[in-house]
This record gives structure tokens, C-alpha cells and sequence, in this order.
């Protein structure tokens, strides 16, 4: 994906005041990449090589760490990130009849995000909700029960200007603004 | 105090905590269960509700956050201890019931007995766990304290015990411990069952200065949140454990392998470390003794195989999670070349309460081979889902029907699949099976980490094996050729199975022997045991691949391809419309004679318009296989 005007700076300062917090070892790839992950939410060919550079390793082996792990991404993610929870749970009873239904809708496959970058679209291992399913979690909010109508509805709800359905202010992670803190390296991309 | 010996510290530990937890024993406090499951039933809502009302009310009573009680079904859940009154914990709390029972029992003194779920203490008034079945058949120990103390605490863990196993150790020479471990027979819960004790005493033999404990917090299944709930509920129970082991083998300094994606385990194992930390139950000289050692939390980022010891250490490295040939054990050579021991966090839980209980206790409970319990997440077409822990041995049955309270509407029993990807799908004549780590294998599925889900008559045998061939295919790390491509291989064979576009049966021969070919030809288990689910469900529901490849009929009415819906005019009303309205597609329409008929052409078969029919009429059917619609739309003209 094309990076927008700007985004080459923040990537490069970013990636900057990350890696000067590390040594530069191999062991440190993973967390480095993944705290790169939460600030920026993707991890663009940029910043890989930047890493690669830090670590004085070739590119190739940052690019293989970020495509072996499920955790990282290569693509921006949409200002509302759709996951759709492919447990064991939510499988057998429509777990992939919701993921069909937003692909059909939001005319994207799943990992991928729509070009004007509202909606992206992904599945997830289990969210460990599983008397819910099947599951979907829209930015931070589950959401059970998901079947066809429930995904038009929900799309028309976060189309607008992001309006969150009421019934449905189930803040996974409501108002612990003290918790957010210690969590942001973990942020951004909790599932893969 | 420098100089005092660490249980006389510890003893003046446990008075502070008590001190500091005893002293909220004579108020009121309401406990809301946030484990990420209790959060998203909407146990936030709960919390914040129950804040507010009693701060409008100007009330004395407490609001505090506790882990998961293991009674998922119910969430979210909250106990509220009221003095005077037994605690009593009420099920699916909503805006709602908060304001009933604040008004009526923290206000009042009428605890709505008609919504509550169950009491903790024995009383004159309310059943308590052990008058229902599930308490009858259920043994907690490492789940004992999971949602009745703050795992934000410590001083709640320390108040209950936590922690005396520790100083009761470094009071003895490490080599008792060892002993004592080996003594309980204590076998890994990580899926294999490897005794934890043989796996210590050779890293502890090992002359190498360096050496290293690792948690293996990286539960990758899907449909397993045993470990995740442990950490979230009652974290010290496993660094405990963690600095028992270390003790044992002179490690200096041990990390938690944590998958990223449980950004709240790891949020709340980060404080409890620096509350260990701040009591000196971490770090240099250990509750006044000459033993120094310091944990620290790794995130895992998201690969399955990395579940498997090598690959984890792999990963921890910075490399690519892939596993290697053992022996070297890691034992003898594992993170940055070192002995390392390496168990699960169950398995570190068993540690202190083996030492605080004694070795009897541990092996009275289970069976000879398999001693202590097992934990499960009992997922699936079962009535009270959750983590449950049962002593080993335990029959499916038990766990099904009395713990689970058996299937909800009535619907027939198919299968349990149990251990997830790397486990097996047994039919109904299997139920009677002890639950252990050697019954298990001989049915050919595995103990695993401990996921069960249960299967209904709507589930397809062979949709299932897909389902998990798709996910270990996917997780293959691509080192072993017959994992990397048998895995490809084996999977679309099922899809063509499930598609309808296998029309030869002799492939299921096929499909065995590479199954067989995989199972030999992989290096981890990952491999290893991928081909299960296949195999079991070769074993034990033949008929249904059968079914799928002579008849393009899927016998349990799931596989898209194999059904189509078809509204039955006998039974629709003319005059309702709710199909029309819920098809996404507009596949419905409404015929001359005012009775609806789907367009296959367009039916994406999404399940709407069968949800959507109302009850009095239930005219939408699904049939297997679609040619039945032509025939019978034919006999209609």
C-alpha cells in the first residue's frame, strides 16, 4: 500500500526512538517489532529496514520474522479493525458465515483493508468468549450472536462517523486509562 | 531483620497481609469477576453500574475486581459478600440486576435468592457448590483461589497461604525438593505429560553455571483459555512455582512466554512480578536467603508451533519459531545453549501446593499413572461451558453430563474433540474412558492443554477435521516436508471431500495412509499429531465421509456446498415476510401463489432466513444433498 504524505517521517523517527531504547541484539527482534507494531499498527517495508539496519542484519531475515509470527502486519490497518473470531466455538456455529458476509459486504478478503482505509478485516484464533459465539470484535468491542443482518448493521453503525450502536457500549477495555499505559506495547494488534 | 531465617519472614509477611486484607472483612464488598472473558460479557458495565448506585446511595460497600471463577456460561459473575451473610454469587449481572440488588440487599437485607447462582459457604438459605454435580465431580486445587482473591493483590495471595511453600523450601537443600517432586509423579500439563521432576533433576545435574526456568504461557490452541485464565486470576501461584524450580536447579533468572494476544495476563503478571519484587520474593537474596533470581515476561507473537519447547526457545532468540532435533534435551542444552527447564503454567501452579500439601496428597488424587487433576475448557454444544478441574481419571462422561450438565435443546451427542488441533474427535461408545494421559493416546486422541469441545448432530465429522487440518496447516512452521505439504495435501483432499467434488472412495484409503506417513515423517509434534482429528474421525465416523463422497450429502446438514434451503409451502404463511426481509441477497421472493421460494442462484445459504422464520411455522428446511429441491420443487408443478 501506498504510504500517504507524511508517513515516511513518522515511520523513520518512530522506529528511531524505539530501537535507541534497545542493544542491538538479534534477541531483541521480536520485541522490537512488535513494539513498532503498536505504535505504528503495521509494520511497513520502512520500518523493517530500518530495524534490519539497527540490528546490522539483512532485511530478508526481518521480513521472514514478520511473516512467520500471525501477530504482525504488512498492511495499515482501517480505522475500524474488524476480527473475526475463527475458534473452535464460533466456527461451528457461523463463525465463517459472519467472516463470508463482511467479505461480501465490505468487498475485501480477509487481511486486507478497504482502499479508502476504513475497514479492515481479519480473523482471530479465539477470543475466549466462546458462550458468545460466534464472535466478532470491532476495534475493541465484542460483539456475539453476529449473524448476516448483524454484520449490515454493524457496518451502517461505524459507517457514519463511527457512531458505536448502543447496545452494544461493551467496552472491553472501558475507561482504565491507568491499565492503557502498561498495555501499549501490546496495543494496536492484540489478536492476530 | 536481616539475618532471620525466611519462614520467620515470611510468618511476619502473612501477618501484614492479613492485617491489610482482614481489616476489609467486616464491609460489605462486591466482586466482579474481569477476566477477559467476564469483560467481554460486559463485566465493566457491571463494575461501573455497581460503583455508581452505591455511590448515589452513599453507601459503605467496596467494588473490587477478582478473576474467573471458571463458570463461563454465567457471565458476567459477581459475589457479594455482605457480613451477616454467606457470599453469594449471582450469574448474567446485568444494568438491571446491579440496581435490584443494591437496593434490596446492600440497602435491604434481602439477598434475592431468586437470582443468585450459588453461595460459597455452607448456610441455612442457599446451595452451595457442592450440592450441585458439578461441585460433587470437581476438585479445585490450582483453580481453588481463581476468582475468589484479587490478582492484583499480592497481599490477598499471601493471606491465603501464598508463598509459605516458598520459604518452606529454601529452609531445605534443594535436592529434598527435587525429591518431593519426583515423588508426586508430577507429569507436565503442557499435553505430553513428561514428568516435571526428571526434566529438573537432569538441568540441575548439569555442571553449567548459566541456567534458565521458562513458563510456557503460549496457548495457541483455539478453544483453550485455561493458562490465560490462571494468569489473569491468581498469577503468584505460578511465579511461586517458578522460584520454587528455580531454587531447585540454581537458576538466577527465569521469563514468562506469554502470547501477546493476552495483552491482560500479561498486564497483570507484569504487577504482580514488581509486587514480588517489592516484598522481596524476587531478586537478590531471596526472603533473607543467599538465593538471587528475577523473572521477566517474553511475548510470544502468534505462532502455534512455538507452543512446542524448541520452537519457543527458537523464537525467544530472535528466529524464526522453528524446532529442532532432540535429544540435545533442553534440559541439557536449551535458551542461549543452557540447561533449561521449560513446563507449562499449570504445571509450575501443582509445585507449591505439592510442598504445602505433601506428596500423599497429590498422588491420593488422580490415578497411579496420572496423579492430580486436569483442567479443561469445556467449550461447545454443552450447557454450562467454562473451566472446570477434575481429578484424572474422571470419565468423559462425568465431565460431559454431571460438570457440564450435558447438551443444550435436547440435541443428540455426536463427539467430544478433545486437545484441540493437535487432539481427536471421540464418538459416544468412547465416553466411558477415564480421563488421563495414557487412555487418551490409546483412542487415539491426546490430553493436550486441555480444550473440549462437544459436539451435537448439527456438527460434521468431517467439516471438523477440516477445520483443524486448516489450522495446523496453516501453523506448520514448513521445516518437515510431510508436514509442510502432507498437511496442504491432506487438507484438500477434505475439501474436495466436503465440497462434494470427491467422487472416489478408495482416496480415503489414501488419506489414511498419509495421515499415517505424516504423523512418522514430522519432527515436532505440531506434525506429530496434526493428522489426529483425521484419523479419529476416520475411526469413528467412517459413514460420514462416506456419505459426503457417494451421496454429496452431508449427513449433519453444515457443509455449504453439500445443502441448499428450501422453504416447505406446507408450512409457510403466506402473509409473514420476516425471510424476505433477512436475506442479505435478496434471494427470496415471493411467489404468485403468496407462498416464498429461495432463488438458489443467489442463496448465499448464510442461515438468515432459518433464523428469521418464526417459530409457529419453521417452513425454512435445509437439504442435503441440493438435488432434493429440484425433485421436490418438480413434484410441486
Amino acid at each position: 500500500m501506498e504510504l500517504l504524505e507524511g508517513e515516511r517521517e513518522e515511520i523513520v523517527s518512530e522506529v528511531g526512538n524505539i530501537t535507541e531504547k534497545y542493544q542491538p541484539e538479534r534477541e531483541k527482534l521480536l520485541p522490537v517489532l512488535q513494539e513498532v507494531q503498536g505504535r505504528l499498527g503495521y509494520l511497513p517495508v520502512l520500518a523493517m529496514e530500518k530495524i534490519a539496519e539497527f540490528l546490522r542484519i539483512p532485511t530478508i531475515d526481518v521480513y521472514g520474522m514478520a511473516t512467520f509470527y500471525n501477530q504482525f502486519r504488512l498492511n495499515p490497518p482501517g480505522d475500524h479493525q474488524i476480527k473475526v473470531c475463527m475458534g473452535t466455538a464460533c466456527y461451528m456455529v457461523g463463525g465463517q458465515i459472519a467472516m463470508d458476509s463482511f467479505e461480501r459486504r465490505l468487498e475485501i478478503q480477509e487481511g486486507e483493508t478497504t482502499p479508502d482505509r476504513k475497514f479492515s478485516l481479519e480473523r482471530v484464533a479465539c477470543v475466549g468468549c466462546c458462550t458468545l459465539a460466534p464472535v466478532v470484535v470491532v476495534d475493541d468491542i465484542v460483539e456475539g450472536h453476529v449473524t448476516p443482518t448483524r454484520v449490515d448493521g454493524l457496518l451502517l453503525a461505524y459507517d457514519g462517523e463511527g457512531r458505536v450502536p448502543a447496545e452494544s457500549a461493551r467496552q472491553v477495555e472501558a475507561g482504565q486509562q491507568d491499565e492503557q499505559q502498561s498495555e501499549q506495547e501490546g496495543e494496536g494488534e492484540q489478536h492476530s | 531483620m536481616s539475618g532471620s531465617s525466611p519462614e520467620k519472614r515470611y510468618e511476619q509477611l502473612k501477618a501484614e497481609a492479613k492485617e491489610k486484607v482482614g481489616s476489609t472483612a467486616d464491609k460489605t464488598v462486591v466482586w466482579v469477576g474481569t477476566a477477559t472473558c467476564g469483560k467481554a460479557a460486559g463485566a465493566i458495565t457491571v463494575r461501573e453500574a455497581f460503583k455508581k448506585e452505591i455511590q448515589q446511595r452513599g453507601l459503605e460497600a467496596q467494588v473490587r475486581e477478582v478473576g474467573c471463577m471458571g463458570h463461563c456460561y454465567a457471565e458476567p459473575l459477581i459475589i457479594i459478600s455482605k457480613p451477616g451473610f454467606p457470599s453469594i454469587s449471582y450469574g448474567f449481572v446485568d444494568e438491571g440486576l446491579v440496581k435490584l440488588l443494591v437496593d434490596n440487599y446492600l440497602v435491604n437485607d434481602d439477598p434475592c435468592y431468586e437470582y443468585a447462582l450459588v453461595a460459597l459457604e455452607p448456610n441455612d438459605y442457599f446451595p452451595t457448590f457442592s450440592d450441585f454435580p458439578r461441585g460433587v465431580y470437581e476438585n479445585k486445587t490450582i483453580l481453588g483461589l481463581c476468582g475468589f482473591i484479587d490478582p492484583e493483590e499480592i497481599d490477598e495471595y499471601i493471606a491465603e497461604n501464598g508463598y509459605a511453600a516458598l520459604a518452606r523450601v529454601l529452609e531445605m537443600k534443594p535436592e529434598e525438593t527435587l525429591e518431593l517432586i519426583k515423588r508426586a509423579n508430577l507429569r507436565g500439563r503442557g499435553g505430553a505429560g513428561f514428568p516435571a521432576g526428571r526434566k529438573w533433576e537432569v538441568a540441575r545435574e548439569n555442571p553449567e553455571k548459566e541456567k534458565y526456568v521458562i513458563c510456557n504461557a503460549d496457548e495457541g490452541d483455539p478453544g483453550a483459555f485455561m493458562d490465560r485464565s490462571i494468569l489473569e486470576s491468581n498469577p503468584h501461584q505460578v511465579l511461586e512455582g517458578m522460584i520454587i524450580c528455580a531454587y531447585v536447579l540454581g537458576a538466577a533468572s527465569g521469563y514468562l512466554y506469554i502470547r501477546s494476544e493476552y495483552p491482560q495476563a500479561v498486564r497483570r503478571v507484569r504487577r504482580a512480578i514488581e509486587q514480588a519484587r517489592e516484598k522481596g520474593l524476587l531478586g537478590k537474596s531471596i526472603m533473607g536467603s543467599s538465593f538471587d533470581f528475577d523473572l521477566e515476561i517474553f511475548q510470544g507473537s502468534g505462532a502455534f508451533v512455538c507452543g512446542e519447547s524448541s520452537a519457543l526457545i527458537s523464537s525467544m532468540e530472535g528466529k524464526m519459531g522453528m524446532p529442532r532435533e532432540r535429544p540435545p534435551r533442553l534440559s541439557e542444552s536449551g535458551f542461549r545453549g543452557k540447561p533449561t527447564v521449560l513446563n507449562n503454567v499449570k504445571t509450575f501452579c501443582y509445585v507449591p501446593m505439592i510442598i504445602n500439601n505433601g506428596v500423599e496428597w497429590f498422588t491420593e488424587i488422580g490415578t497411579p499413572e496420572s496423579p492430580g487433576t486436569a483442567v479443561f475448557a469445556l467449550v461447545g454444544k454443552i450447557n454450562h461451558s467454562g473451566l472446570v478441574e477434575v481429578p484424572m481419571g474422571t470419565s468423559l462422561n462425568q465431565l460431559v453430563y454431571d460438570v457440564g450438565e450435558g447438551l443444550p435443546k435436547d440435541k443428540a451427542f455426536k463427539a467430544v474433540q478433545i486437545g484441540g488441533p493437535s487432539g481427536g474427535c471421540l464418538p459416544e461408545s468412547a465416553l466411558d474412558l477415564p480421563i488421563d494421559f495414557d487412555s487418551l493416546q490409546e483412542a487415539g486422541a491426546i490430553m493436550g492443554s486441555g480444550g473440549l469441545v462437544v459436539l451435537d448432530e448439527d456438527d460434521c465429522m468431517v467439516a471438523i477435521a477440516r477445520y483443524f487440518l486448516e489450522f495446523t496447516q496453516k501453523e506448520s512452521c514448513g521445516k518437515c516436508t510431510f508436514c509442510r505439504l502432507g498437511t496442504k495435501h491432506m487438507l484438500n483432499t477434505l475439501r474436495k471431500i466436503t465440497t462434494g467434488q470427491e467422487d472416489e472412495l478408495a482416496t480415503l484409503d489414501v488419506l489414511q495412509e498419509l495421515a499415517e506417513d505424516v504423523k512418522a515423517g514430522s519432527l515436532c509434534n505440531l506434525g506429530g499429531t496434526a493428522p489426529n482429528p483425521i484419523l479419529t474421525t476416520l475411526r469413528y465416523f467412517k459413514d460420514e465421509y462416506e456419505a459426503h463422497i457417494l451421496e454429496k450429502r452431508c449427513p449433519a446438514l453444515m457443509c455449504k456446498e453439500l445443502i441448499a434451503y428450501y422453504i416447505e409451502p406446507k408450512k409457510c404463511s403466506k402473509l409473514c415476510n420476516a425471510c424476505v426481509g433477512s436475506c442479505p441477497t435478496e434471494a427470496i421472493y415471493t411467489r404468485d401463489d403468496g407462498l416464498k421460494a429461495i432463488d438458489q442462484e443467489k442463496c448465499v445459504k448464510c442461515d438468515n432466513c432459518m433464523k428469521a422464520c418464526p417459530p409457529e411455522y419453521l417452513a425454512v428446511v435445509k437439504l442435503s444433498p441440493p438435488s432434493l429441491v429440484e425433485e421436490r420443487e418438480g413434484k410441486k408443478k
